[in-house]
């Protein structure tokens, strides 16, 4: 980094601190180089890229099929969400017709995994608050939902669920008892969860009108997802764009106007109710069936290309799929939603306190295993 | 005729015996005096240590329920009682580390610096009526200054330790104790107004018979344990050392038994505010005539009912941003503590 030059408002020296990429909050190995006066943020640089595997470039030598796997180390909080998108787009390349069961199956999975996803935001953003006690209850919850993960697939962090045409494994027996009552549960403590932090003065203090983010840098940025809805604009994939079998469920796109890092919160906590909604109807409505649509044994596309947009829990998660014909693709893209929100960071960063700038960096929910790939 | 129980009578018996023998033997007082005040200064320091061991256990196991864990259970086999013991262990054989731009000296005397005042505080508080080291004329000035002087040793801390963050956290503790000192002092203000004396005897005596001041002012009780949580640097007022923020604090390149001295500090000025609180406001060391326990035991009681209340505190809130913290002490707490100054005067003048 070269010598900080950059003088305060009074023309007197400013501090250059090294926020990251060790340290306590900032979700992972971000780093942001900040500027000082006092307390106050002149300048802010995020740098990313300390978690870069290369993953886009690994997938050209892999098979559809191990892509998949592979997609589980996107971002890896989402697994599901991203063994979603990896499957539909290789589908829609192939263009084989996927049996109900699986396609509630996905449904199921992925709703489940963006209230883990959520349940995590609330716990990490609470604790980026100095609210220790919050993180405790979200992982609570979140390994009760771990343990329905873990019955279907067998793993609990990367699932590896989905199969091109399908999904791997039937749900096994009493896996549906097991799922409405962690619904049940999960909306009687998401009131435990109002009254310990959405209520609580002083969380309001910190994070009402903290980080406020304007439509038209919603859209100037093109973020997506919870922090662009956030900011007053309604547009979900799962409606506007739907995928999957989305448009038989019956649920509420929430919508926010302020954008500040408050709104972001509620925000999250409203689509966990959506999403508990839609994992209620998608239990009622399974039925026995096939789970996996007849593929060959080695995946071998024609040659094309296929984009595929789906609805992540932190914004639009979308892939790019170029075949060449060949077993491998030729090339995959992921437009990831945490580093395409990621880049508002710089532009809000300005003139807030120290304490603001982990707020606000929580309040857009990255993984830095998405932003770097 | 007062019939006193505890601790004191044999105290009292101990001081009668050392002055018997060194007058039999034909020296003069001041080696008795002197003797007696070692061994009350040794035994106030086994006490703070296993206050401190056990405070620190007590913490754990108090956030542990709150999240709905367990926390330590296995060192030492009843619900883990040695794990505190552990530790400490443990950081005595760490390896002391003093970063290499460090000021090396200021480095080494911070620890002490922070430890020594929070020690003499304890000096002046009455454990029962006679079971005091000093029963100083300003006792309670005393314990005000003393422990105003912690944040010398945490500016000291976060300077030499030369990184930005230990920086930030001596400036924000700089500026929080400083400007929550004053509500601490102004709201046992009132209660010396109204006793007419800052011997803390003379304020556990004022309050007999349940006439607790937590009563009688109940405004400058909340005042003082909303200053007392800032003063001892816990949740929502944990900004010097703040680990989301500013990852440690001002002990960010604390190691070993350095950082062992830090964190006994700051346990031991929780077990102060906690002990002030207890003899100002909650009656000291009295207790109710019909239950004859010794006045240590409830004066314990009453500390570890306001430490538990501290500890709440810490697992339930958040924390407050550094300007929202100036703002709260200097624009709500430091007006209110004066508006119950001038009622309490108020009140003594018209109704006296």
């Amino acid at each position: 980094m070269t010598e900080n030059t950059l003088k305060d408002k009074d023309g007197f020296e400013t501090m250059y601190l090294n926020m990251g990429p060790q340290h306590p909050s900032t979700h992972g190995v971000l780093r942001l180089g900040l500027v000082l006066d006092g307390e106050v943020i002149i300048k802010a640089e995020p740098d990313i890229g300390y978690l870069h595997r290369g993953m886009e470039k690994l997938a050209e030598s892999r098979t559809y099929q191990a892509n998949i796997a592979m997609s589980d180390r996107f971002d890896y909080v989402t697994s599901m969400n991203n063994n979603f998108v990896t499957a539909l787009a290789v589908e829609k390349l192939l263009g084989v017709e996927i049996p109900k069961r699986a396609q509630y199956l996905r449904i199921l999975m992925a709703e489940l995994n963006r209230v883990v996803n959520h349940i995590l935001f609330f716990g990490f953003f609470a604790m980026d608050l100095g609210a220790t006690t919050a993180l405790i209850f979200g992982f609570r919850e979140r390994e009760e939902a771990l343990e329905l993960f873990e019955s279907v697939c067998g793993a609990r962090l990367t699932y590896n669920y989905f199969r091109v045409g399908g999904v791997s494994r039937d749900l096994p027996a009493g896996f549906i008892e097991k799922a409405g009552n962690f619904v049940k549960m999960m909306r009687s403590r998401l009131k435990d969860y109002d009254d310990l932090v959405t209520g609580n003065v002083i969380f309001q203090d910190r994070s009402v009108g903290i980080g406020r983010i304007s439509k038209e840098d919603v859209l100037a940025y093109s973020l997506s997802g919870p922090v662009m809805r956030a900011s007053g604009i309604k547009y979900d994939i799962r409606k506007d764009d739907t995928y999957s079998v989305y448009r038989e469920f019956d649920f509420e796109v929430p919508v926010r106007e302020n954008g500040d890092c408050f709104d972001r919160y509620m925000m999250r906590m409203l689509e966990l109710r959506e999403a508990l909604k839609i994992i209620e109807q998608v239990l009622i409505k399974l039925e026995p069936g096939e789970i996996l649509a007849k593929v060959p044994k080695i995946i071998k596309p024609p040659a094309g290309e296929a984009y595929v947009r789906t609805e992540s829990p932190k914004g639009e998660l979308a892939l790019y799929l170029v075949s060449d014909g060949t077993a491998n693709p030729y090339r995959l893209h992921l437009r990831a939603p945490s580093f395409i929100n990621l880049q508002i960071l710089q532009k809000i960063l300005t003139g807030v306190k120290v304490a603001d700038v982990i707020a606000i960096l929580g309040s857009i929910d990255i993984t830095l295993g998405e932003v770097d790939r | 005729m007062n019939i006193s129980y505890g601790l004191e009578n044999i105290w009292t018996w101990l001081i009668t015996l050392i002055d018997r023998l060194f007058c039999r033997a034909g020296l003069p007082y001041i080696f008795a005096y002197t003797l007696e005040k070692i061994i009350f200064g040794v035994a106030l320091l086994v006490f703070i240590s296993i206050s401190v061991l056990f405070l620190i256990w007590l913490e754990r196991k108090v956030s542990a329920h709150m999240q709905s864990r367990l926390g330590p259970m296995h060192v030492g086999g009843w619900h883990g009682w040695a794990q505190t013991i552990a530790d400490m262990v443990k950081l005595l054989f760490k390896e002391d580390i003093i970063p290499a731009k460090a000021d090396k000296w200021v480095h080494r005397i911070a620890p002490i610096v922070v430890f020594v005042p929070s020690l003499m505080a304890f000096l002046v508080i009455p454990f029962e009526k006679n079971l005091i080291g000093q029963d100083l004329n300003a006792g309670i000035l005393l314990i005000f200054a003393f422990s105003s002087l912690a944040v010398l040793a945490i500016i000291m801390g976060g300077w030499a330790s030369n990184n930005k963050y230990t920086l930030l956290g001596g400036i924000r503790s700089a500026a929080q104790m400083v400007s929550y000192e004053i509500p601490l002092v102004l709201s046992v203000l009132s209660v010396i107004m109204l006793v007419g004396s800052l011997k803390l005897n003379d304020i556990v005596e004022a309050q007999q018979g349940w006439h607790w001041f937590a009563f009688t002012q109940p405004l400058a009780f909340m005042l003082y344990i909303i200053a007392a949580t800032a003063e001892v640097n816990r949740t929502p007022f944990d900004l010097p050392e703040a680990e989301s923020e500013i990852v440690s604090g001002y002990n960010t390149e604390y190691s070993g038994l350095k950082y062992g001295f830090f964190m006994l500090s700051e346990f031991t000025n929780m077990l102060i505010v906690a002990l002030v609180a207890a003899t100002v406001f909650m009656g000291g060391w009295q207790g109710p005539k019909w239950l004859p326990l010794p006045g240590i035991i409830w004066l314990l009681l009453k500390t570890y009912l306001i430490v538990f209340v501290l500890m709440w505190f810490r697992w339930t809130f958040p924390r407050l941003r550094v300007d929202r913290l100036m703002d709260f002490g200097w624009k709500v707490l430091i007006p209110l503590a004066f508006v119950n100054i001038f009622l309490t005067g108020l009140f003594m003048v018209v109704f006296k």
